[in-house]
């Protein structure tokens, strides 16, 4: 008797337990769009110190830079908040026309005013992205000199030589140099930080979107700015929701609980291409994968060894099978799209060139060495197939796997064998890639520029000054050719390996379009999108 | 007179135990705080790199450096530390650029609320599934007991939840999906105690209420299952104890009902070292479980500290050590009062 008690009870328990309301709301409300993301890398939703992958996107819909270019066409350029521009006759002036009657969220007018205030700001606080501007001979010290007001809606913009034109064009479109609401920012002033303590998580800028919310870890929510100065934003809303791990993006997208699932892998990507309800939405990115080897390592620092571990890599089961997808097979330092890119890929897996080549340097038995790895799926996958390709030459690579910052913080440290890693460009002038990948000034422990060139222990007087010249050189045909040269010149000589430039894909619900993707992430557009 | 002097050497009593309580939390807290401090500098991660980026140039890596207090001694650092949060300052976490005290209130409440609902499945599933083995020791009940416990204690919690998705989610529409509420209903309530149940019902937003309830399901019937597999064993097992006492074949002989001897009889001896087990079970629940919560993509502390320690962001991973410390000697605290009303035999120590 007690014991069917005891059963019934049981039952009823578990029954109240489990007796939850069906679920079904599998739609998005019509004016938002959803996007699961992975977004814990952002830090700071501050124009001037925003450099990570999420916020660059965020502050590409939420602010205007000075200027931008067409996404399918980079080579376009055309002012955003900025009307017009001229150059002077040295070179080293360029002399910005703000367009009239537009105002930032906050109903305040863009000028001059604000468009100096938020490059002076973005040098004088110094985080990370400054250099961009900083590179141009702009200094915290001399910037109240060098970026000057001439009248309410003009500026001066000096630089301390004459650079390329193109160079410091596409500087301004980065996102340190988005215009912010000086006035805005100022009321939030403390200790003279220019507003950025505020900033770092609020918002006082004039793009189509603005930033309601950003809850760390959990989602970033934009609303339609209501003072847009340009066409306003079909959607209401755009809300980014954390959801860290792939499987449950697709499940989501598959049910319609998202719009839009941003990080899946190709595994995903396969099972969701019969689904009538889906899309798969792709874009070239101009972040490069690469190995980095150690000039400090007895073995690699051997010409032949370099040479030999670029027939060592399977670049086209990379490509097409591990990755399905999302790379595409690329070799050279600068990704195809930019200035002087070189878009022919000579190296292919030759096991017996690689011999040959490794008979050569007096290692025709191999040798050992470590490559720091990220842990995550896709970067251990490729290193596995390395691994593999390479041990049939005889090299023995021991993978070490690490969270994203460890392998960080050895390879800053030059205390690697080999770093496989993935390097993207912050702005789209070929400066950017050729003075990491082929720069050097001082290659001693104790130097104060670290470019990947010094990361690798590569010493590179020519090239460096190279590098220095093309950056100076106006006429852009000349200026590819240099940069031309300069990636042959990597892609025999140097300690990388690149191997794949980055295609950005995302999972679509079939009725959401309009979606820009664009080469870097700050072009990631979502004003036009309709549902 | 008599009475006065008891009462005296009551109170005097009770201050030392108070003074060693507060010194033994003391010493708890201090010793788990300098462990974790040193942990956090033992990482082999640079925590300069979270606030500058890869990209930041030597200046901007040394002022960060700096600002960090990371060019001072290991001891002055830590000195500095203990003396803010003294104050009341646990300083800023510097991959959320917010007050360690604000992120923790808004990570908390979603463990918090996940872990309580999933102690409540565990125990009221729990203690029954173990009475049931214990009464039925070696048929074929006690078998099934086994082996869903087995189940929960073996099967890889990720696997778990990924495979209630599919099924539950995915095909047959049971329940809603990872987060802990739908977009729709995100707007219905305001949030004020971070715990959703509770605060859309005292908003009176049912629709947004029923949302919850089917997100939260899911992930606490899986956490649940785990507690639950602990539990229902430490049940039989503290069961087949007492029902093999004296007192029992006693009870039974003078002709007690059955289901008195065990629920009531059995029960009430057997709840006293239960206590303990279902408090430790809650605790660990509360420091947060990484990957359900990654899976369900629920914001909580678990998800929160594991980002912060791969980052080496050690005023949020201090600040969450506090936290989980406080858990844990609380509910022993709890459990210890517990014992002494259950257990008749404790007072009179």
């Amino acid at each position: 008797m007690y014991q069917r008690r005891l059963l019934a009870s049981t039952a009823l328990c578990a029954l109240m337990l489990g007796a939850t309301p069906v679920a079904t709301f599998a739609e998005t409300p019509p004016d938002t769009l959803v996007q699961a993301w992975s977004i814990d890398d952002i830090i700071s939703l501050d124009p001037a110190e925003i450099f990570e992958f999420t916020a660059s996107e965020i502050a590409g819909n939420t602010y205007e830079t000075l200027i931008t270019y067409d996404p399918k066409n980079v080579s376009d350029v055309f002012g955003k908040a900025a009307d017009s521009w001229t150059v002077s006759e040295d070179g080293m002036t360029i002399s910005f026309t703000m367009k009239a009657d537009r105002t930032f969220a906050s109903g305040n007018p863009i000028t001059a005013e604000d468009a100096v205030f938020s490059l002076v700001r973005a040098v004088k606080l110094n985080k990370s992205p400054a250099f961009i501007i900083g590179q141009l001979g702009i200094t915290p010290e001399n910037a109240d000199e060098m970026i000057v007001q001439t009248g309410d809606m003009t500026f001066d913009f000096k630089m301390d030589k004459a650079y390329s034109p193109s160079l410091a064009l596409y500087c301004l479109t980065a996102t340190v140099a988005s215009v912010v609401d000086k006035k805005l920012a100022m009321e939030h002033e403390a200790n003279g930080d220019f507003g950025y303590e505020w900033l770092k998580t609020n918002y006082a800028g004039s793009g189509p979107f603005i930033i309601k919310d950003w809850r760390p870890n959990e989602a970033v929510i934009l609303e339609r700015n209501e003072n847009y100065s340009g066409e306003a934003a079909p959607m209401a809303r755009v809300i980014y929701r954390h959801i860290p791990e792939t499987s449950s993006q697709r499940l989501l997208l598959a049910k319609g609980d998202i719009d839009i699932a941003r990080n899946l892998t190709a595994e995903d990507i396969a099972a969701l291409k019969d689904d009538a309800n889906i899309k798969i939405e792709s874009g070239v990115k101009g972040s490069l994968y690469y190995l980095g080897m150690s000039q400090k390592n007895e073995y690699l620092s051997k010409p032949q060894v370099r040479q030999a571990m670029k027939y060592l890599v399977d670049y086209d089961a990379i490509a097409n099978t591990i990755m399905s997808g999302k790379v595409k097979v690329h070799q050279a330092f600068l990704p195809e799209g930019f200035l002087g890119a070189y878009n022919e890929n000579p190296f292919t897996l030759d096991i017996e060139k690689a011999k040959a080549l490794l008979a050569e340097a007096g290692l025709a038995d191999g040798f050992t060495v470590t490559m720091d790895t990220r842990n995550t799926p896709e970067i251990t996958a490729m290193a596995q197939a390395m691994q593999q390709t390479m041990a049939q030459a005889g090299i023995t690579l021991e993978i070490i796997p690490g969270d994203g910052k460890q392998t960080l913080t050895k390879y800053r440290a030059r205390s690697h064998d080999i770093y496989i890693g993935r390097w993207g460009p912050d702005f789209q002038d070929p400066h950017t890639n050729s003075s990491t990948f082929a720069y050097n000034p001082d290659n001693s422990d104790e130097a104060t520029s670290k470019p990947l060139a010094w990361r690798n222990a590569w010493d590179i007087p020519e090239l460096t000054a190279s590098t220095d010249a093309a950056m100076l050189e106006s006429d852009p045909d000349k200026r590819a050719e240099m940069y031309i040269a300069d990636q042959k010149k990597v892609m025999e000589e140097g300690p990388f390996v690149i191997y794949a430039q980055e295609i950005e894909v995302l999972g679509e619900r079939a009725n959401v379009n309009g979606v820009i993707v664009g080469p870097s992430f700050n072009d990631n557009n979502f004003s036009k999108v309709t549902k | 007179m008599t009475t006065r002097t008891n009462r005296g050497r009551r109170g005097a009593l009770w201050i030392r135990k108070a003074a060693s309580v507060t010194g033994t939390v003391a010493v708890t807290f201090l010793g788990l705080l300098i462990v974790t401090f040193l942990i956090g500098r033992v990482v082999p991660v640079d925590p300069v790199l979270s606030v500058v980026g890869d990209r930041a140039t030597q200046a901007q890596y040394d002022a960060a450096y700096r600002a960090l207090g990371l060019d001072k001694p290991l001891v002055e650092q830590f000195w500095i530390w203990l003396l803010k949060v003294f104050q009341g300052d646990f300083g800023n976490s510097f991959l959320t650029t917010r007050p360690i005290a604000v992120d923790i209130a808004r990570v908390f409440p979603a463990t918090l609320e996940l872990a309580t609902v999933s102690i409540v499945i565990g125990t009221v599933i729990g203690i029954p599934m173990g009475v049931w083995a214990a009464v039925n020791q070696g048929r074929w009940i006690d078998h099934v007991v086994r082996v869903v416990g087995l189940i929960g204690y073996s099967a890889p919690v990720f696997w778990l939840g990924l495979m209630g998705l599919l099924l539950l989610y995915f095909k047959l529409d049971l329940v809603s999906g990872p987060g802990r509420v739908d977009i729709t209903y995100e707007y219905d309530f305001t949030p004020k105690t971070g715990l959703f149940l509770i605060d859309t019902a005292m908003q009176g937003a049912w629709g947004a209420f029923g949302n919850v309830v089917s997100h939260i399901i899911l992930p606490a019937s899986l956490l649940g299952y785990l507690s639950l597999a602990y539990i229902s064993r430490m049940t039989r097992s503290f069961m087949l104890n007492e029902l093999s006492q004296e007192y029992i074949t006693t009870a039974r002989v003078k002709g007690v009902p059955e289901w008195r001897i065990i629920w009531v009889q059995a029960m009430r001896n057997a709840a006293v070292p239960l206590v303990t087990v279902i408090a430790l079970s809650y605790a660990n629940l509360l420091e947060g479980s990484v990957l359900t919560e990654t899976v369900f993509a629920w914001p909580g502390l678990g998800l929160y500290l594991t980002n912060s320690l791969q980052n080496a962001d050690m005023n949020a991973v201090l600040g969450g050590t506090l936290v989980i410390g406080a858990i844990f000697v609380g509910l022993n605290m709890v459990s210890d009062l517990l014992y002494t009303l259950l257990d008749a035999r404790t007072r009179k120590r």
